[in-house]
């Protein structure tokens, strides 16, 4: 945990990781509040406040008196969340770094595509 | 949410001294709760009026929906470990944790134990010969096994190593989720407990300055980073927490940026950086100007 954003941020940012790199699978059960309270040292609340985000997002969902779950589709619609937040958070910070510095688009592209990927680098 | 404890307008002032300054706020039931500031703030006076250990000069204290003072019903219900708890001559930590349970009724006498060998607590060494630490170990001991409805810990590792504060966190925790409770927490160490605390009461000269949600807090304020025509320029009229530079370079805190606000910064070329809860604090309980070599 960081200590600049809300801890319930990075919880519900944790879990959708994992849900992304396929560590929890859909329709499985997903570690109690106080599981991840332990696990991250943080606070019951900040952890229960993560996990409801999520719920209101539909990623997980509620099972009464069993727990929590991942929803059907959520890896999916993670994906078309993240490509979103991808575009603002990394592509669009790049381009004004690149103008900045007098880097063209096509410099910019260039630049990018040999730039060396490591195929087993992950979330 | 039921509320634990309630303060309204509370002063306490020692002749000339005033060290709790009109306070008022709600304590939430199954909540931990922060309280911080600078030595000297009023922490301990603070808790010590909510215990009925001081009588209050004005305002009025509910604990329990009853003044606590000489309340045996409030009383019985609290556990309030200090910072330097002083025992009977002759006492022996095994004499502590045998006679806790007279005065709290939820002790658990098997988490005790564990504690006791987790903490490696010499039970039947004199508590004058115990090192600091071990002492403070004693008190953290009590302070969790007793389960009590409303815990307050003030300052409760002085001397603990790392190890132990550890310990002391993991089991807090763990504890708290099983048999949740109403937790005041008094430290210096923001950093290290920050992760802990639901919620955030800060005192500074006897006032009330912060009373938010731990994760509100976080992320209340971003530093600009920049030279100094630039980050005084963006800064404009917001409200400076803290103003740092040398030479043409400067750093300001400021409160909370939107998000256009962040693409306004990032394209005048700022840089911003996080604010962690213990830096925050720091910067609301000190003088806010620091120049170095200001002369540009």
């Amino acid at each position: 945990m960081d200590d600049s954003r809300p801890i319930f941020l990075q919880i519900a940012e944790a879990i959708e990781n994992d849900i992304l790199a396929g560590n929890l699978h859909e329709e499985t059960q997903v570690p109690s509040t106080n599981e991840f309270a332990a696990f991250y040292r943080i606070n019951p609340a900040t952890a229960g406040k993560g996990v409801n985000l999520l719920v209101d997002d539909g990623i997980l969902y509620k099972k009464r008196g069993i727990g929590m779950f991942v929803a059907t589709g959520s890896q999916a619609r993670l994906v078309k969340k993240r490509r979103e937040q991808f575009e603002a958070e990394f592509v669009r910070p790049l381009i004004a770094e690149a103008t900045k510095i007098g880097l063209s688009q096509a410099q910019l592209v260039s630049m990018i595509q040999a730039a060396p990927i490591h195929e087993g680098d992950t979330v | 949410m039921t509320t634990v404890v309630e303060v309204n307008g509370l002063t306490k002032r020692f002749g000339k001294f005033t060290a709790v300054d009109d306070v008022s706020f709600r304590v939430e039931e199954n909540t931990i709760y922060g309280l911080l500031g600078r030595n000297g703030a009023g922490k301990t006076t603070m808790m010590q009026l909510l215990t009925g250990q001081q009588f209050a000069s004005d305002g009025s204290i509910r604990v329990f929906g009853q003044s606590p003072v000489e309340n045996a019903a409030v009383l019985g219900n609290i556990c309030f470990i200090k910072e330097s708890q002083a025992y009977p001559d002759d006492f022996k930590p095994r004499h502590v944790f045998e006679s806790a349970p007279w005065f709290f009724q939820n002790w658990d006498a098997e988490f005790a134990n564990r504690l006791i060998s987790e903490f490696r607590v010499p039970v039947n060494r004199r508590i004058k010969k115990l090192s600091r630490g071990q002492l403070s170990a004693v008190g953290v001991i009590v302070g969790l096994a007793s389960r009590a409805p409303l815990t307050f810990f003030d300052e409760p590792y002085l001397g603990l190593d790392a190890v132990a504060r550890q310990i002391f966190y993991d089991r807090l925790l763990e504890d708290f989720g099983e048999h949740p409770r109403t937790v005041i927490l008094s430290t210096h160490l923001i950093d290290e407990v920050s992760a802990l605390l639901e919620h955030v009461l800060v005192i500074d000269d006897g006032k009330l300055i912060i009373d938010e949600n731990a994760d509100t807090l976080r992320g209340s304020a971003t530093t600009i980073s920049g030279t100094k025509s630039t980050v005084e320029a963006f800064v404009g009229k917001r409200t400076v927490l803290h103003r740092e530079g040398i030479g043409g370079l400067s750093s300001i805190t400021v409160e909370k940026l939107d998000s256009a606000d962040r693409t306004a910064a990032a394209s005048a070329g700022l840089e911003l950086g996080p604010v962690s809860l213990q830096q925050l604090i720091v910067r609301k309980t000190s003088i806010p100007e620091a120049e170095f070599g200001a002369q540009s």
